[in-house]
This record gives C-alpha cells, sequence and structure tokens, in this order.
C-alpha cells in the first residue's frame, strides 16, 4: 500500500492548503473592505500584513483596487489547483487500492483449495469483492476528505476569527457541537428506515422474479389477478418505505438547515452590533459571516461520515475474513516426476477436512499397470471422484502411500501433476470465450489441425461445425447455451489437447447419449497408446471395455477384474448387467398378459 | 434481435413524443407538480434575498450606525431562516411523493402489461431484461421527473432571481458580471456531459469485473484442473487496470469541474472588486451593494452547474424511459376476443357464472404452428381425445411434446387450424375460462415464496385448512410437511429454495389437486421423486387423474405404462400410438425408447442416484 498511502496523504495535505487558500479569499475582500474603500487601520494580523506587503503594501493597494481583484482571483485559482490535486491524489490513491484489493481477492480466491469451492458461496463471495471493496475505496477517496475537511475548515476558520474577536468567535461556535450531534444522532437512527426501504425493494423484487420465471404457473392456475393483486400490495409497501425515507429525510434537511442558518444568523446579527459599536469593522463582519458558513456544513457531513463508519469496519472484515482463508500450499520440496509408470495406493486413508469421523477411502489398496484402462464403477458418493482428485492433489490423503512410478504423491508438485494429469470434471465448466479459446486453453500453442483431432475424438467436431460461427461461437449467456452433452464433449475435446501422462473422465460422458457415448470410447480407443486412463461411470457398456474394472463401495475395493470375470462372481456389476436380462423377461410377461 | 436485449445506456437526440407517453403517468400527480413548482420558486427567491439582507445591514445599519431597524432586521432574517426550511421541508416532501409514486405507477403498469403478454414474449425476452425495467428504469424515471424538476426549477429561478436582483441594483456591474455567465454555461454544459459519460464508461467495466469474479468463482474447480490460475488473473488484471484507468479519468475529469468553475467566478468577482471598488470610491454605488455582487457571482455557478446536470441526467432517463414504453406497448400474441370478454370476462374481471362446466373432449382439428422466428413445429397435427382418456407423450426433446401441451393450456394458439373443447373452439371463451379448469404440474416444479400453506393454495385461494391438508395427503407430502418446524405454515424460502427438488413437487402436485380440474397437465412431474416416494403416490395420482383428461409428458415407465394411450412424437407427428403392450409388441420407436429407459432407470436404483 506504500505510495497510495503517500498519495491519500498528499490528498489531505493539499485538502489543508486549500481550506488555508478558502480562509485568504475573504480577508481580501476584508482588506479592500475595510482598509482599501474605508478607512479603517489596517490589522496587525500577520497573515493580513504579509498579504498586503506581498502586493507593495497599503498604499499600493489604495492607489490600485485592481491589486485586491487580482489578490482574490490569485487565491481562487489557489483552491481550484488545490481542490484538483486533492481529487486526482484522492482518487490515484483511491483507486489503486481499490484494483489491487480486488487483483488480490481474485488471485487469492483462485488459489483456495479446491474443497473451499465445493462449498463456496458464489453470491457471497461476490459481494466481498465488489460491493465491500467498493465501500472501501468510497471511504479512503471521499469520507476521508470530508473528516479532514470537517476538522480543517473550523480549525483554520477559528483561528482567524479568534484573531479579530474571542467573543464573536465563541458565538460562531455556539451550535457547532449541536449540529454534528443532531446529524450524528439522525444518520444513526435513521438506519433502520433505509433498511426496511431496502428490505421491501427485495421483497418486491422477489415477487417480480418468482412471478416472471413462473409465468407458466401463473397463467396455468388463472392467478394473473392474484399475481397483480400481491405485486400491488408489495409495490405499494415499498412505495411508502420510500416515502417514509423521504419524509424523514426532509425533517432532517429543513432542521438541519434551520441550525446551521440559525448559526449565521447568530453570528451576523450579533456581529452587526459589534461592528456599529466599532469593535469590528465591516469587513470583518463580512469574515465572520463568511467564515461561520465554512464550519457549519463541513460540521453538518462530519455526523453524516461518522455515523457511517461502522459500514466500511463491517466491509473491511469481511474482505479480510476472504484474504485470510489459508491458500493452497505445496509440500516444500516437491518436485516434478516422470507420471509414466505403475500407480500404487497402500492402505490409502481419506476424510474430508472438518467432517467428524466418516472415512472416505478405508485403507484402499490397489495397483495399476502403467498404460492400463480402468473402469470405475460405485454408487453415488461412493468417493469415486475424489479418489480421482487426491491424484491431482486436489485433496490431500489423510493416511497410507500413493505412488505414482514409484515417486510418493505428496512429494510430486501440484503443478507438475496438474500439468500432467487431464481430467474431465464431472461437471466441466466452460469460459464465457469462444469454443476455440476454451480449447486453446489446455495448452500453451496448440495447432488447428490439434483441436480439429480432439473434438473429432469427442465427436464434438460436427456440432460446432453446426454454429453459424463454427469454433468462433461464444459460449454462454453471451452466445449460445450449450446443452449438457454439449458442454461435456467440448470439455473431453480440451482435455484431450492437453498432452496428459494420466487421463481421467469422471463421469464426463453422463449426459451424451448412448450412440455418442460409443462412437467416443471408440475414437479414444483408437488414439490408444501408453497413456493410463481412467474412466468412472454409471453405465456398464462405457465400462465394460476397460482393461479392468474397480468396483468401489464402502470406502473400499469391493471387487475388481475384466468384464467376463465380474460377470462370472455375484455382486454390484453382475446385478446392473442382469437388467438386460431382467427386460427380456419383462416383455415376455407383458406378451403373455 | 440479438443487439436488442443489449443494454443500451443513453440514447442521442431528444424523443419528445416518448416523454409525452410518459407525461400521462404524472397527469394524476398535477396539484403536487404545481406545488413543488411553487415551492422551488419561492425557494429560489428566497435564496436570492439573502446576499440583499447583508447588503443591507451594511449599508443601514453598520455604515449609517443606525441601530433602530435592528430588531426588525433580526426579525425579518430569522423568518427567512425560518421560511426557507420549511420550503426545503416542503419540496422534499412533496418530491419524494412524487418520486415515490411516480416509479410505482409505472411498475404497476408495467405488471399489469406482464400479466396479459403472451409466451412468446416471456420465451424470448431474458428475465433479467425485464427485471430491469421494472426496477432501475423506473427507479430512474421517477427520479427524473421529481428531482430533475427540483433541480431545473430552483436552477433557472434561482439565475433569474439573481439577474433581476442586480439589475435593480445596479445595471452596470451586473451586466459585467453577466460577461462571465457563459463561460460557466458552456463549462458546465461540457464537463457535465463528459462526467456522466465516463462513469457510464466504468460502471459498466464494472459489470464486466463482477462477471469475471463470478466465472472466476464457479470455474475455479476447472480453472484448477487446467493450471489456468496465471492465465485467468492476467486477463483480470487487464479489466481492474482497464477499471482504474476509467475510474481514475472519471474522477479527473470530474476534479476538474470544480477548479474550473471556481477560476471562472474568481475573475468575476475580482472584475467586481475592482469596478465595484472603483464605483464605491466614486460614491456611484454602496459598499453593501458591493457585497452583494460578490455574493451573487460566488453563486452563480450553482444553478448553471444544477441544469447543466440534469439536461445531461436526462440523456441516460430518456434510455430507460425507451425501454419501459417498448414494454407497456409490446402486444400479447394470444388475445381474447372482445366479444368473448364482454360476455365471460377475462382475467382481471372473470364472469365464472357464465361458464359452462368442461367435460374434457378435446380435439386438435388440423393444427399447424409456426414459432415467430419461422421454425415450423407442428403441421396438419390431429389428435382426438376422449373425456376421460388419460394421453401419454413420449419422444425426444425438441419432438413437439411441450409445443402440443403448450397449445392445449393456449400458452400459444395454433397458426392454423382449430383446438375444440368440448367440440368448442376454446377461442371462443376466455384463456382464463381454461386456465381456472387446469391442472398443471411442471417437471422443474417452480414454488412461490411464503409458507406451505400458501403454496398449495395456490391451486383454490379459498381452500380451507383441511381441504390443503387432505390435498397433501394424496400426494403423500403430509408425511414430510409435518416434519417441517412449522408444519404448513413453514416457509418455503424464495422459489421453494429450502425444500428438495422432490418436495417441490409433491408440494405442487398438491397445489394443482386442490384445484379440483378438469383437464390435468403434468410435465414429467415425478421425475425427481425418489423411487419409494413415486410408488406411493403413484396409484394416487391415477386416482386423481380418474375421470379428468389428462396429457401426461413423461420418462417415469410406471407413469407411461399406465396410460390409456401412448404417443410417440417425432418432429411434430405422432409416430406411434397406442396402449402400451400394442406398442411393445410392435418392436418400433417405443419399444426402443422404452428399453433404453429401463435401463437407465434400474441401474440409478442400484446406484442409489
Amino acid at each position: 500500500m506504500g505510495p497510495n498511502i503517500w498519495l491519500l496523504s498528499l490528498g489531505i495535505f493539499l485538502q489543508a492548503g486549500s481550506a488555508l487558500s478558502n480562509m485568504a479569499a475573504p480577508l481580501v475582500t476584508r482588506i479592500a473592505i475595510d482598509n482599501v474603500l474605508g478607512d479603517e487601520p489596517l490589522s496587525p494580523h500577520f497573515l493580513v500584513m504579509w498579504l498586503v506587503n506581498l502586493l507593495g503594501g497599503l498604499e499600493a493597494w489604495q492607489e490600485n483596487i485592481w491589486l485586491a481583484a487580482i489578490a482574490f482571483a490569485t487565491f481562487q485559482f489557489f483552491i481550484a489547483i488545490f481542490v484538483f490535486g486533492r481529487q486526482r491524489s484522492m482518487a490515484l490513491g483511491g483507486e489503486n487500492i481499490a484494483k489491487r484489493m480486488k487483483d488480490k481477492l481474485y488471485n487469492h480466491i483462485q488459489k483456495l483449495p479446491y474443497n473451499y469451492h465445493v462449498h463456496a458461496k458464489t453470491g457471497d463471495l461476490i459481494q466481498r469483492c465488489t460491493s465491500d471493496v467498493e465501500t472501501t475505496r468510497r471511504f479512503l477517496q471521499q469520507q476521508l476528505i470530508d473528516i479532514a475537511r470537517a476538522l480543517l475548515f473550523p480549525g483554520f476558520a477559528l483561528t482567524v476569527m479568534f484573531s479579530i474577536n474571542a467573543t464573536l468567535t465563541f458565538v460562531a461556535m455556539a451550535f457547532l457541537p449541536i449540529i454534528f450531534i443532531f446529524s450524528y444522532i439522525f444518520f444513526s437512527n435513521v438506519k433502520k428506515v433505509f433498511k426496511l426501504a431496502e428490505e421491501a425493494e427485495g421483497e418486491l423484487t422477489t415477487v417480480l422474479q418468482e412471478s416472471i420465471t413462473g409465468v407458466r404457473v401463473v397463467r396455468a392456475f388463472g392467478r394473473a389477478r392474484f399475481e397483480v393483486d400481491k405485486f400491488i400490495g408489495k409495490n405499494n409497501e415499498f412505495r411508502n418505505l420510500q416515502f417514509k425515507q423521504m419524509k424523514f429525510l426532509s425533517w432532517y434537511w429543513s432542521s438541519s438547515d434551520i441550525l446551521c442558518w440559525g448559526q449565521i444568523a447568530l453570528v451576523f446579527s450579533i456581529g452587526i452590533v459589534f461592528a456599529y459599536n466599532g469593535t469590528i469593522t465591516s469587513g470583518e463582519l463580512l469574515v465572520f459571516s463568511i467564515n461561520t458558513g465554512m464550519m457549519v456544513w463541513p460540521v453538518r457531513q462530519l455526523g453524516r461520515v461518522l455515523s457511517d463508519l461502522g459500514r466500511m469496519q463491517v466491509a473491511l472484515g469481511r474482505i479480510y475474513e476472504v484474504l485470510d482463508t489459508p491458500a493452497e500450499k505445496d509440500t516444500p520440496g516437491a518436485v516434478s516426476h516422470d507420471l509414466r509408470g505403475d500407480i500404487v495406493f497402500d492402505n490409502v486413508d481419506f476424510k474430508y477436512q472438518g467432517s467428524k469421523g466418516r472415512k472416505i477411502f478405508d485403507k484402499m489398496t490397489f495397483t495399476i499397470k502403467k498404460g492400463e484402462t480402468i473402469a470405475i464403477l460405485g454408487a453415488t458418493g461412493a468417493g469415486k471422484s475424489t479418489l480421482m482428485h487426491t491424484l491431482l492433489r486436489l485433496y490431500d490423503y489423510s493416511d497410507g502411500k500413493i505412488t505414482i512410478n514409484g515417486k510418493e504423491l505428496r512429494d510430486i508438485s501440484k503443478d507438475h501433476l496438474r500439468h500432467n494429469v487431464g481430467i474431465v470434471l464431472q461437471e466441466p465448466f466452460l469460459y464465457s470465450k469462444t469454443i476455440q479459446n476454451n480449447l486453446e486453453m489446455a495448452k500453451d500453442e496448440v495447432t488447428k489441425d490439434e483441436i480439429v483431432a480432439a473434438t473429432r475424438t469427442a465427436s464434438a467436431h460436427e456440432f460446432i461445425e453446426g454454429f453459424e460461427e463454427g469454433y468462433g461461437t461464444m459460449v454462454g449467456e453471451r452466445g449460445v447455451t450449450l446443452s449438457g452433452g454439449q458442454k461435456q464433449r467440448v470439455a473431453i475435446a480440451r482435455t484431450l489437447i492437453k498432452d496428459s501422462e494420466l487421463l481421467i473422465f469422471d463421469d464426463s460422458l453422463s449426459a451424451v447419449d448412448t450412440e455418442t457415448d460409443a462412437q467416443i470410447r471408440a475414437a479414444l480407443a483408437e488414439r490408444a497408446n501408453d497413456v493410463t486412463t481412467f474412466i468412472i461411470s454409471q453405465r456398464i457398456t462405457t465400462l465394460m471395455d476397460a482393461d479392468r474394472i474397480f468396483v468401489i463401495e464402502g470406502g473400499k475395493l469391493a471387487d475388481e477384474g475384466t468384464h467376463d470375470e465380474l460377470l462370472a462372481r455375484d455382486g454390484l456389476y453382475k446385478r446392473i448387467w442382469d437388467i438386460q436380462s431382467m427386460l427380456e423377461q419383462d416383455f415376455e410377461k407383458e406378451d403373455d398378459a | 434481435m440479438d443487439n436488442y436485449f443489449e443494454e443500451q445506456d443513453y440514447t442521442k437526440s431528444f424523443d419528445i413524443n416518448l416523454w409525452k407517453k410518459l407525461i400521462g403517468f404524472c397527469k394524476k400527480y398535477k396539484k403536487r407538480f404545481i406545488l413543488l413548482f411553487l415551492f422551488m420558486t419561492s425557494l429560489a427567491i428566497v435564496g436570492a434575498v439573502f446576499p440583499q439582507m447583508t447588503g443591507y445591514a451594511i449599508d443601514n445599519i453598520v455604515e449609517a450606525r443606525d441601530l433602530s431597524t435592528l430588531p426588525a432586521f433580526i426579525a425579518i432574517y430569522v423568518g427567512l431562516i425560518i421560511f426557507q426550511s420549511i420550503l426545503v421541508f416542503a419540496f422534499i416532501y412533496i418530491a419524494g411523493r412524487i418520486d415515490a409514486d411516480v416509479s410505482a405507477d409505472v411498475r404497476e403498469a408495467a405488471f399489469h402489461k406482464l400479466q396479459n403478454l403472451s409466451f412468446s414474449y416471456f420465451d424470448n425476452t431474458p428475465v433479467g431484461w425485464i427485471m430491469a425495467r421494472l426496477t432501475s428504469d423506473t427507479f430512474r424515471l421517477g427520479e427524473i421527473v421529481s428531482w430533475g424538476v427540483v433541480d431545473i426549477v430552483h436552477g433557472i429561478f434561482t439565475m433569474l432571481a439573481f439577474i433581476v436582483f442586480m439589475l435593480f441594483t445596479d445595471v452596470r456591474l451586473t451586466f459585467l458580471m453577466l460577461a462571465v455567465t457563459p463561460f460557466l454555461v458552456i463549462a458546465s454544459v461540457y464537463f457535465q456531459k463528459r462526467i456522466l459519460k465516463a462513469h457510464r464508461e466504468s460502471r459498466k467495466l464494472n459489470s464486466r469485473i463482477t462477471g469475471a469474479y463470478n466465472e472466476g468463482i464457479t470455474g475455479a474447480k476447472t480453472t484448477k484442473t487446467l493450471m489456468r490460475e496465471q492465465k485467468n488473473f492476467e486477463e483480470f488484471d487487464e479489466l481492474s487496470s482497464g477499471m482504474r484507468r476509467a475510474s481514475i479519468k472519471a474522477a479527473t475529469i470530474q476534479a476538474m469541474y470544480f477548479p474550473i468553475v471556481l477560476s471562472i467566478t474568481g475573475i468575476g468577482v475580482a472584475l467586481i472588486i475592482g469596478e465595484g471598488g472603483r464605483a464605491v470610491i466614486g460614491n456611484i454605488i454602496s459598499l453593501g451593494t458591493l457585497t452583494i455582487f460578490i455574493s451573487y457571482v460566488l453563486q452563480m455557478s450553482e444553478p448553471i452547474s444544477e441544469i447543466a446536470r440534469v439536461l445531461s441526467e436526462m440523456q441516460s432517463a430518456q434510455a430507460s424511459a425507451e425501454r419501459t414504453v417498448s414494454l407497456l406497448e409490446s402486444e400479447p400474441d394470444v388475445v381474447d376476443r372482445e366479444d368473448v370478454i364482454e360476455k365471460y370476462g377475462d382475467f382481471e374481471n372473470p364472469k365464472p357464472e357464465t361458464w359452462n362446466k368442461i367435460q374434457g373432449h378435446i380435439t386438435f382439428k388440423d393444427v399447424s404452428f409456426q414459432y415467430k422466428t419461422g421454425e415450423q413445429v407442428l403441421s396438419h397435427f390431429n389428435l382426438d381425445v376422449r373425456p376421460g382418456e388419460k394421453i401419454a407423450l413420449v419422444g425426444e426433446t425438441g419432438s413437439g411434446k411441450s409445443t402440443i401441451v403448450n397449445l392445449l393450456c393456449r400458452f400459444y394458439e395454433p397458426t392454423k387450424g382449430q383446438i375444440l373443447i368440448d367440440g368448442m373452439d376454446y377461442r371462443e371463451r376466455p384463456q382464463i375460462w381454461l386456465q381456472s379448469n387446469l391442472g398443471y404440474v411442471l417437471q422443474a416444479p417452480h414454488l412461490f415464496s411464503g409458507s406451505v400453506r400458501d403454496n398449495i393454495r395456490y391451486g383454490k385461494l379459498e381452500a380451507t385448512d383441511e381441504e390443503v391438508i387432505e390435498a397433501a395427503k394424496i400426494v403423500d407430502a403430509l408425511n414430510f410437511i409435518e416434519n417441517m418446524e412449522k408444519g404448513f405454515d413453514s416457509d418455503v424460502g424464495e422459489g421453494g429454495g429450502r425444500l428438495s427438488t422432490g418436495e417441490k413437487q409433491l408440494v405442487s402436485f398438491a397445489r394443482a389437486i386442490i384445484k379440483d380440474p378438469a383437464i390435468f397437465v403434468l410435465d414429467e412431474a415425478t421425475s425427481s421423486i425418489d423411487t419409494q416416494t413415486e410408488s406411493k403416490i403413484q396409484s394416487a395420482i391415477f386416482k386423481i387423474l380418474e375421470g379428468r383428461t389428462s396429457f401426461i409428458v413423461a420418462h417415469r415407465l410406471s407413469t407411461i405404462r399406465s396410460c390409456d394411450r401412448i404417443l410417440v412424437i417425432d418432429e411434430g407427428k405422432i409416430l406411434e400410438q397406442g396402449t402400451h403392450k400394442e406398442l411393445l409388441r410392435k418392436r418400433g420407436h417405443y419399444h426402443n425408447l422404452y428399453t433404453n429407459q429401463f435401463k437407465k432407470e434400474a441401474e440409478s436404483r442400484i446406484l442409489g442416484v
């Protein structure tokens, strides 16, 4: 934050400069009125003396009234420069800090562990990254200045006024605390009404949203009238609260106006008497009335800003809650390692962090030969995906040993694993870019041929070409919405483009129809090389051609073998296979009936 | 068409016709506008009187060394302050009232319109787009007709008051001071426009940043497996840098405006001090007059910048107005005929006493249907359904099943041909007539915020508690409902979010059943209920469907199997039809569909999906 703190400090310093110049301008008017146009003796105040002498002494001023005019314009110009400098340095400082916060949050969120993202509440996180950062920025960029102004203006104004007349200065201060407290208390209390209005707006939006998304239900039930009545009810509730809010504000602005103007009137009226008595001059009377004006408005604003300070604390707290969540770390000394080799699980235990007790794997043990294709079957929640995720170290196992090509998995760096293991997730994510961009992501440099080869294997080439803009088609909100099966196929192609030493398909054909599924597997088999491949699926047809099929039940490898071997034994695999024959029997029964 | 929903943030030329359409919403509040106008003009005048007071005090009390008028002076001064505060109170009050009312009225009109619009509108318009019309756009319109008017009237009359007062005080100095105003006007118009534009730019980038966060968070898992962190961050950095630049630019332009105005007024004051000072020395004007002029010049920039700001805000308000009017002027495709409404009422004023009871004989007579985009879904489709018959529709996505159901429910109307209910074209009756007799359960059940009871009662608003319980019992939902914390009064959350999909479906079932409709439409209604629950409610469903004409779009075999007639639909045509047994024997399309579905169901039963 270093340089930005300096920028903000510079802004506040310049604010002081503009406050000073603001004090000087009325002084010029005062000299002009009292000493140039009038014949009062020159005030001994050092600022006045300095100013007069700067422009050639009182006589020069008296000879040429334009000197005063130029002096006034010059101070006004100083204020202009100070204000510009202040605004600009506050903007630089505030925006720089906001950008750094946003970047930091984005980067940190990306680096949070996999498990964090499984449970992440997107809406809440986005709010922290956007509106909470915005609240912080607004504090730094605007409210800080408001506070500085509310302290500097009265500070300077009072010194000037004290040098003229102490009694009148006390008069000028009389209402200030009341104005501040009034403002502070008002805004602290009115928050409730604001919040109610905000909630009513939220309810109105919900009714609206539900009525639009549920338009089929509304129509099918002939409930348009009911919906209109419901909407009008909420609409009026919001309308009334919004108005109530304005009513409070009209009370605030009018009564605080009375206080502020009352202060000015008080100073002016008593000042008139003082001027009449000759205690002060006409010019000084003007100085008092202008300076009082410069005190009351910032003080009124201060009450408002300070009542709002809590929001900024809450916002910062929420931001740091995210930033303080530990990011993913690699094992110290983890290295790269050739992954083309046997994979050995030796009594591996796994349980989710924070979950009490329940083990997902319990002493999982098996060996996979280099280049084998392994199919995995198991009920939902059996831990099939987690098993695969441990291979990329998206999760770390709690006990036991996993080695790949002889190296302990924990000692292989995460970067290396994720670069070299290709995985298609169960619910693949496509970025809102073109299909081409999404595919290119897999590798640093990709040729068009590689892309087409991969999309052909994944049976995606044809439907992509079918889009008007082909590979240049945008995915997502700003483009076409792909079906679940199409998404999966693009994701498969993306993973195939990456040169992987290990391939994992995590139920990634689930939304693809049976025929395309078969096509893709045939194409994959054709590519077959010595890459060890894992296929998770719930469909027997997807699994049956694998070298070996693993059946996972109760956190253990319940059974394993080829298709024929498993059919020979009674188990989950056979039960599912038997559905086919059950169906035939079913038909016969129906025919008989 | 693609760009239609792209948010156009401002429009170029002023469109008077557009505003005329919206003036209609303000007419109701004519009195308030007149009051507001009075308050603002008075406030402008009071504001201009204050410097006169100062001038008077200096000339007639201090310089004249005469205290006799002081008490009166103070009384008037305090009176003015109080009067001003009352005006401030009154104008905020009235403008706030206008703001809240006009925006609420526009919202209400738009919502009304939505209830009349047809499905084609909802199918082609993103929900977010509609939402934005009824929220941010109506807010902006309310603001511009209230606070916009406040600022414009105040600005114009403040300027006028200043000029008039100055002319009365000293003509020469007035012209001198008017010499600087053109510069103020030019600077204000120039900068206000640019300030708004720059802010718009940074807001646009800001919403892209929100989008990037959304993508970064929802895609985080994939990002990890693809090692995209660095690249993603680089892209984000580009966005956030752009945003930083745009915001600093906006802030800088804004930071330039005030100092420039300050400098111009500084020159104005200098001119007044110089010329006015000489006039004071020459005894042409008094010291008080000089101070009056100085305060006027110092304040001159305020009304000018107020007016300039409102004028540039008008541009974006006009864009809001345009979009809102486009919604208000959209024409529904499915409308009840005038004479039909006259006789049988419409959704607003239904006349159920004039309605004939529906028996449930449904005929599609040579029905063709084509979407507005030109896509032909049905052509010369014929179907005759006996009262009480249960029809299952099966087929791939996009085969036309849903279109048939949509036409039946009159969400859309045939482009050619007729749909007859009990032998009569359904266009001879209002939509509400059919829809009051319709039981409808969707695959993705849609519930409304509120209690379970409210949601079931949606089917029959006047239903007693017993009826609600009875309906829940029929669909076997009583168990889970009573297990909830507050039973039937438990809150289902936004969109029913606190219930599981299966539970939502049960509630939506109860909601349809309580209505006791003549025609039932089940759109894959039981697909998300677990097998156990499903078999339990299966028989209940069929008991309920007994004697009602039903259309069932289903995947579940158990549902399909027990229908009276199964239609296999492909490309808008009936490929096969008959009972389950007949169709299986054919070993045709149905047989294929059935086998695949059977396997899927059996597998998921074993694997516990």
